[in-house]
């Protein structure tokens, strides 16, 4: 698109879809390239070990002589699967539980509504230790931990959103025109539910990373031998008054990115999907 | 067939001051009844009872004698008076039809409706085009009472004659009982066979 003044120039929208494509792009290249790298590329190698960062090694070598570059990319890899499926379970439940709560009786709403102020009431990361621990630690422990402690925020969301919808004069006209609340939940308000749904799972990412870096780093999470960021960086620790700073900031640092590009793709996801803001 | 309410009172609880108050309005089938009366009346209040959106406080509501079905289809159809509230914002116009079976093309085309409007959604189409939508989608083949609560207020004049002649004309070749809500008199003579003044009925 040419503007009146001959330079290249696109609108809020396009600009916004674009950015969007760039940062799920970047996001799934570090996921494919931590997958597809082989582990050979982190073997130790007492020749190289301690390196300062360098063209060579961009982000400097550990003691054991592996390469820092590689073993952070392979760790966000990690990162990025394990806030996924735990966001996505998350965001399930999340869904199940509010529409239940504002379609079912005012009994099963009180309850669900406890049941969210229990969960949240509740210091996050001592809840996630304890559920990490509980199941056996590792992934799997990680997983099931940070999925079932991060779904209350959207459940609140999406029940006062199904109660707001479900007040609406075409849910009333529907009833008289005979339709059950199930088919009414279906077909009025599930569809309602997408937009707030799809950016709570992408808000939910994130903290999905965040926690389960943290409970890696606290030695309730993965294994030592798999190459989170947790990982690195808790190691890292006993080495930053040695001097050797470059342990810790390029992980750490690639962590933020990743996050924060994460809360930017909920963000522009927000704009395009959500009608209200749409045109703004 | 013939939609009464019998000695009707409604106020929404306890404590708070009574709307209605022993009203009893009676409409037959192929009857056009206006209904007329201040703001704050309670006019539209009475048609949501009638239609069975609201449960009276004492009084009942019957059709053919007996009291109104809650579940089912309801042979009794409001029309509300802003039709892009009564339309589901994220459904095409299409499937607005074919929520209460009325995708016909016999239907749409005693209504003025053009093909081209059915793939869009509500917020494509203007106030008097979406009100059509109501009005077909409440003209099913179950239906004998239709209460229409101010459905023409918000459209410019023209607008309103020509919903207000398919409408007359619709209700009269399927003999179906209205009953309108309008505060425009003359509206009111021209449609209606009568009139009733909620202000004679102890509306409050």
């Amino acid at each position: 698109m040419k503007s009146r003044t001959g330079r290249f120039s696109v609108n809020r929208r396009t600009r916004t879809i674009l950015t969007l494509i760039l940062i799920f792009a970047f996001l799934f290249g570090i996921y494919l390239a931590g997958t597809i790298m082989s582990d050979e590329l982190i073997q130790a190698d007492f020749s190289q070990k301690g390196l300062k960062p360098s063209w060579e090694h961009p982000f400097g070598t550990d003691l054991l002589g592996r390469d820092m570059l590689v073993r952070t990319i392979k760790g966000l890899s990690i990162s990025i699967v394990v806030g996924t499926v735990a966001s996505s379970v998350s965001a399930v439940i999340a869904l199940f539980v509010g529409v239940a709560a504002a379609t079912g009786s005012s009994r099963l709403d009180h309850f669900i509504n406890w049941l969210i102020d229990l969960v949240m009431g509740i210091p996050h990361t001592v809840l996630l230790i304890l559920i990490s621990f509980a199941c056996g630690k590792g992934l799997r422990g990680v997983l099931i931990g940070v999925a079932v402690t991060h779904w209350t925020g959207l459940a609140r969301l999406i029940r006062s959103e199904v109660l707001q919808i479900r007040s609406q004069q075409y849910i009333e006209v529907s009833r008289r025109l005979g339709h059950n609340s199930r088919w009414i939940t279906i077909h009025h308000i599930l569809p309602h539910m997408i937009p707030q749904f799809l950016i709570g799972l992408i808000l939910m990412f994130p903290h999905a990373i965040m926690h389960e870096s943290s409970l890696t780093f606290l030695g309730f999470g993965l294994s030592p031998e798999q190459p989170a960021i947790g990982i690195i960086l808790s190691e890292s620790m006993k080495y930053l008054s040695t001097g050797m700073w470059w342990l810790a900031f390029f992980p750490g640092l690639m962590l933020v990115i990743v996050v924060l590009l994460f809360d930017r793709l909920g963000e522009n996801l927000k704009k395009i999907v959500d009608p209200y803001s749409a045109h703004e | 067939m013939r939609l009464e309410a019998k000695n009707v009172s409604f106020r929404y609880n306890e404590r708070s001051p009574w709307i209605l108050r022993e009203v009893t309005v009676t409409v037959e089938e192929g009857e056009r009844v206006g209904l007329i009366g201040p703001s704050g009346y309670g006019k539209s209040t009475l048609l949501r009872l009638m239609g069975g959106y609201l449960k009276p406080a004492s009084g009942e509501i019957l059709l053919d004698g007996k009291p109104l079905e809650k579940k089912g289809i309801s042979p009794v159809q409001l029309i509300y008076q802003h039709p892009e509230k009564a339309i589901n914002p994220r459904w095409k116009m299409k499937k607005v039809l074919e929520e209460s079976g009325m995708f016909r093309e016999e239907v749409m085309e005693a209504l003025g409706i053009e093909k081209e409007w059915l793939g869009r959604y509500p917020r494509e189409l203007s106030g008097g085009e979406l009100q059509r939508f109501c009005v077909a989608r409440s003209l099913f083949q179950g239906t004998h009472f239709l209460l229409a609560d101010e459905m023409s207020t918000m459209l410019d004049v023209i607008t309103q004659a020509q919903i207000w002649n398919l409408m007359v004309k619709e209700v009269q070749e399927r003999n179906i009982g209205l009953l309108m809500v309008t505060h425009n008199k003359a509206l009111a003579k021209k449609v209606c066979t009568r009139c009733i003044d909620l202000r004679e009925q102890g509306g409050r």
